[in-house]
């Protein structure tokens, strides 16, 4: 376990001291702020966060919020935890250390993680700012964050699995940031055809699983979404690590 | 397991691995005692990287086994791995770390408690002279000092095994026998594998050399030894005036001589002279070409060096 422990505690001094995590987390926090001052421009200010989960409301469906920019800036994140190692060439120092590979993984999802609650954290301001000025709706603020977490997770265990894949950071962003679309837009894709692909389409998409934690809604069938499919990203980037050494 | 088995700390047998359809080794065999230092010589691409990336266990071999101290390089990964200490041929450093951190964190990752390492810091920090550079980015050292810090990751946890790939490529002369001079003094406690194509550097540092070409071994010996067995065709030169056309076949007739050839033929005539192993053939020399009313001038054993045995050992024609 020491070996996880260092890699974590060397991820994140490596998030906090490198110019990336700051320009990351500086990007986030104007993102994100421009959806919560959409949020109090409401027409019908209800004091809430809608703007800020999900965007924009074109009637049938939303588009933007923290959901959309996640999804640009957690393969930010990501990419370089096992990219740059291949490319440095340190992965075969952290290969041949007595360290499991699995502990490899963890400790960089772990520490990219962490960053994350880091960042979310500091968007906490808003919601102060609602209770400290309104009277909002608390139930959906606090559904909403612990989606934003689980959702977050996710985003990052795809980060992490393409850059595993190769050794350049701009093609792991960009396979991420692909992948991420991809499940983002599902959604949108739903409505064109029915039936079962539509329901099997919406029950991939990450955006309607996201949906019900901003309503206020917390369905363990999300939560069990969010989870597998994190986990299951997880373990492909341990498996994929593992070839390393049989390629 | 053997007693015998427990003299050598490393045991590889017919390790082969494939990279592509040509093999990168091909049944290399070799085992390596207890506080010896061991040198793999060959040209590049020989194999010799990937025969330490295998003892390193950074990848399995195709075929083939690898014990470390008894235990599978594969089966028992991380406990072997617990025991070797390792340099990578390019050096790979995390460039955004101080050298303190950088080692803190290497020395961590191989579950040294918070207290050795601050000691074998201090310790390894002195022994690769590394004071004056302990809170510098290791992205602005220079390739020397970025090499004495590869080496001090190596050594930091007190492995059994040192695994060096290379360890004194691209640095300075002055670096050069800085490190070999290291590495013999941790050669005094530890194992050492290290790699190399420079041959004087082997040939200094190491107790026995293997000579890997193509993937293959073709000749395992200490450097001496090495030299004298590859004397097998040792070369004389003999310088003579007042030739006749007698002297050449009178030559190639005296026993051990393989091989006779005219090299300069002006006023004075040079002939090298082949001789087979084990014959010192110099006073029958002489004594034939004053018998046959030439003037001997000068005689000389032309031994191979290194160099050439090498150039000899890995051209395709073999030796």
């Amino acid at each position: 376990m020491r070996g996880l422990r260092a890699i974590i505690t060397k991820e994140i001094l490596s998030f906090f001291t490198s110019p990336t995590g700051y320009i990351v987390g500086m990007i986030f926090l104007i993102g994100t702020g421009i959806f919560f001052t959409i949020d109090l421009g409401n027409p019908f200010p209800e004091a809430s966060l809608t703007r800020f989960f999900v965007g924009l409301d074109f009637g049938q469906t939303t588009f933007g919020g923290v959901t959309l920019i996640l999804i640009l800036i957690a393969p930010i994140l990501t990419m370089r935890l096992i990219s740059e190692e291949q490319k440095l060439g340190t992965i075969e120092l952290l290969l041949t250390s007595p360290v499991r590979d699995w502990e490899i993984i963890i400790g960089k999802f772990i520490a990219s993680f962490i960053f994350l609650l880091f960042m979310i954290g500091l968007t906490l301001y808003y919601p102060i700012l609602l209770f400290l000025l309104a009277d909002p709706d608390p139930g959906p603020i606090y559904s909403g964050y612990l989606g934003l977490i689980l959702y977050g997770a996710l985003t990052l265990s795809i980060g992490l699995l393409a850059s595993t894949l190769n050794s350049n950071q701009i093609v792991s962003a960009v396979v991420a940031m692909g992948i991420l679309l991809i499940l983002y837009f599902a959604d949108y894709a739903s409505t064109v055809v029915t039936g079962f692909w539509s329901t099997f389409i919406q029950e991939i998409g990450i955006k309607s699983h996201f949906d019900d934690f901003h309503k206020g809604i917390i369905d363990s069938h999300d939560i069990v979404y969010f989870v597998t499919i994190t986990l299951l990203f997880i373990f492909l980037s341990i498996r994929i690590l593992e070839s390393r050494r049989w390629r | 397991m053997t007693t015998e088995n427990l003299d050598f700390i490393i045991e590889a047998d017919n390790l082969t691995h494939y990279y592509g359809p040509q093999p990168a080794i091909d049944n290399v065999d070799f085992k390596v005692q207890r506080g010896e230092i061991l040198g793999f010589l060959g040209p590049n691409g020989a194999g010799k990287t990937t025969t330490m990336r295998i003892l390193t266990g950074y990848m399995p071999p195709t075929r083939g086994t690898v014990q470390i101290d008894g235990m599978d390089i594969v089966k028992d990964s991380l406990e072997c791995r617990k025991k070797i200490g390792y340099l990578p041929e390019t050096v790979p450093l995390h460039t955004d770390m101080t050298v303190k951190n950088y080692l803190s964190f290497m020395g961590s990752l191989r579950g040294m408690s918070r207290r050795s390492i601050n000691d074998q810091i201090n310790n390894v920090v002195e022994i690769c002279r590394l004071q004056d550079y302990y809170k510098t980015i290791v992205g602005k050292l220079s390739k020397g000092y970025r090499q004495r810090v590869g080496i001090a990751q190596a050594i930091l946890h007190e492995p059994e095994i040192l695994v060096m790939d290379e360890p004194t490529i691209g640095i300075d002369p002055i670096q050069v026998v800085e490190t070999r001079r290291l590495i013999q003094d941790i050669g005094k406690q530890q194992t050492v594998v290290l790699s190399s194509h420079i041959l004087p550097e082997v040939s200094m540092v190491c107790g026995r050399v293997l000579i890997i070409n193509q993937g293959q071994i073709v000749a395992e010996d200490t450097p001496d030894n090495l030299a004298t067995r590859l004397q097998a065709t040792q070369q004389i030169l003999v310088e003579i005036t007042n030739t006749n056309t007698k002297i050449q076949p009178v030559l190639e007739n005296i026993e051990g001589v393989t091989d006779v050839r005219r090299i300069r033929d002006s006023e004075n005539t040079t002939f090298e002279i082949s001789v087979a192993d084990g014959y010192d053939v110099r006073d029958e020399i002489s004594r034939v070409i004053i018998e046959n009313n030439c003037s001997l001038l000068s005689i000389q054993l032309n031994s191979m060096s290194l160099e050439q045995i090498f150039l000899k050992l890995t051209t395709t024609e073999g030796v």
